[in-house]
């Protein structure tokens, strides 16, 4: 077995084999590997008795369960309204410049992925950013590259 | 009309060291579950996520359906651009949630709670469970029949709408549902569910704690108790602020504005935005501006123009689009503003996409497509100008 398949059983004894298991036994997957591979979504399709597509279907509609491969560290930087009033936008540029990437693309050695994020609860606090799972509110630009530093000398 | 003066009020985070939330539910559960249900609609509580459902003839309804299974949620999927009032509710007094959610779930019959948490809030999860778990062995050991579990959310604001909720705790996609029925019959797995947002579900326990009366006695007649307010914009005190409702806009100006206050949004991305000249009579609460306590505020710096584009886009991304009303109203709107703003559509065609707007209001599923006419209309008709130059 896979790595991927032996956490996929491990997701489904802990949450159980019905379709009300799907929700957490995907962001199972995605909180270790990030993103959901055709072959994670093929299993968890065999484990829940579910047709892939009905997999596909759920995970493809939620932000935060990609399907698409993604860096091992993934910045979200909340762009609505408020934030916006409190300088994304420089926050965007300054990440984009440093980590050589436009938003929506991933880093060559693999360690990020750049994305923006509607309105993540933190308006009185922008611009605000999340790093995985990680809150990171009133950022400035130079605090921003800190962060990604940060993160980068942690992941190998 | 009834007016209130601006009142700062601490009752949400408020802590009666006397009178614990599990306190509360060793008292409320001597009550008949009809007595609280009394209590509730006595109270004048109406829904705090933006609706304004009374709370009391929700519990009601679900109580009188007959099933073995029902349930009791927490709709802690917190969207709304400009509201961070739960987070804040979540990470300082969650007991209290649990509270209301115990004592919901004694009066409708359920043994079984769900909080529904944003993925945006995954980094509290880990704190949140541990205090779920305590308050699970409490309720174990005054044998109390009930249970409390969390589910995350993945980062749709649709998911918000109660029925879309179901869906994705369900494991489908969050696909707004046809109602009726209405959750109280059929909510998550077709059984009769109470969905209440955080702040309801802490006014439901605190007004167990101190009785209907002190909370009634705050408001006015058609807004019933006080409100969390989530302030944010040009303003130098951007924060959280438990308010009394039924205050002008005026007062409210006076105390969070920064002295160049041009309009204030009411309610977020999907509520109204006010100019400056109806600060004056503008009242918020049920009977003026409802709202889910989103209060965002623009000063004379800012462009009309961008903030109605940012609502726009946002909304376009965030339809499900599961009906066309929604799906190609929300492009079509953003499509619309831009042409209009390079010239490549004449000042009149923002009258036909009002037009649209008020299509949505009729023709779209679920609350989502129904309320972008509010931002749309409230700020084309204040700031007509801005959009078109």
């Amino acid at each position: 077995m896979t790595n991927t398949e032996v956490l996929i059983q491990e997701l489904v004894e802990k949450h159980g084999r019905t379709r009300n298991a799907l929700m957490p036994v995907l962001q199972g997957i995605v909180s270790r590997e990030k993103f959901l591979s055709e072959q994670a979504m093929i299993a968890v399709a065999r484990e829940l008795d579910l047709s892939a597509a009905d997999v596909y279907g759920t995970a493809s509609f939620y932000t935060f369960l990609d399907t698409k491969p993604r860096g091992k560290n993934i910045v979200r930087v909340c762009k609505t309204i408020s934030c916006h009033m409190q300088g994304k936008d420089a926050i965007i540029k300054a990440i984009e410049g440093h980590l050589l990437v436009k938003v929506g693309d991933t880093t060559h050695d693999n360690k990020f992925t750049l994305l923006t994020a509607n309105c993540l609860g933190w308006c009185h606090k922008g611009p605000v950013m999340l790093v995985n799972d990680e809150v990171f509110p009133s950022v400035t630009p130079e605090m921003a590259i800190e962060i990604i530093e940060e993160f980068a000398k942690k992941t190998t | 009309m009834e007016q209130k003066q601006l009142k700062k009020i601490d009752i949400i985070f408020g802590w009666d060291d006397k009178c614990t939330p599990i306190q509360v539910v060793e008292k409320s559960i001597k009550k008949t579950p009809e007595n609280i249900i009394l209590d509730m609609i006595d109270s004048g509580l109406k829904g705090r996520g933006g609706a304004g459902f009374p709370t009391g003839l929700k519990w009601k309804f679900c109580r009188n359906e007959e099933a073995e299974t029902k349930y009791v949620i927490c709709n802690a999927d917190e969207g709304e651009p400009g509201t961070f009032k739960d987070r804040e509710i979540l990470d300082r007094v969650p007991e209290k949630i649990f509270a209301g959610m115990t004592i919901c779930g004694f009066v409708i019959g359920a043994r079984e709670g769900y909080i529904y948490i944003r993925g945006e809030y995954n980094f509290m999860l880990k704190t949140l469970q541990n205090k779920i778990d305590i308050f699970n062995q409490q309720l174990q050991t005054l044998k109390v029949d009930f249970h409390i579990f969390m589910r995350s959310g993945s980062g749709a604001y649709v998911c918000g709408e109660e029925s879309a909720l179901f869906e994705s705790m369900e494991g489908k996609r969050g696909e707004p549902r046809n109602k009726p029925p209405y959750p109280t019959v059929a909510g998550y797995n077709g059984k009769p569910t109470v969905i209440n947002n955080v702040e309801t579900l802490v006014y439901t326990s605190e007004i167990c704690r101190m009785g209907p009366e002190k909370f009634k006695a705050l408001g006015t007649s058609d807004s019933r108790g006080s409100k969390v307010f989530s302030v944010s914009g040009d303003t130098p005190i951007a924060g959280i602020y438990e308010l009394e409702l039924g205050m002008p806009l005026k007062d409210f100006v006076d105390e969070f504005g920064d002295g160049d206050t041009k309009a204030i949004q009411v309610g977020g991305a999907s509520g109204h935005c006010v100019p400056r000249k109806k600060f004056n009579d503008t009242i918020i609460g049920f009977e003026g501006i409802p709202t889910g306590g989103s209060m965002m505020i623009f000063n004379s710096s800012r462009s009309m123009y961008n903030v109605l584009h940012d609502y726009l886009e946002f909304f376009t991304e965030e339809s499900c689009g599961q009906c066309t009303p929604c799906r190609i109203g929300c492009q079509q709107l953003l499509k619309g503003i831009e042409a209009v703003k390079k010239g490549e559509r004449p000042p009149a065609y923002l009258d036909d996409l009002k037009r649209l707007t008020g299509t949505m209001k009729i023709a779209a599923k679920c609350g989502l497509g129904q309320s972008v006419a509010n931002p749309f209309t409230s700020i084309v008709d204040n700031f007509r100008e801005e959009i078109i130059y």
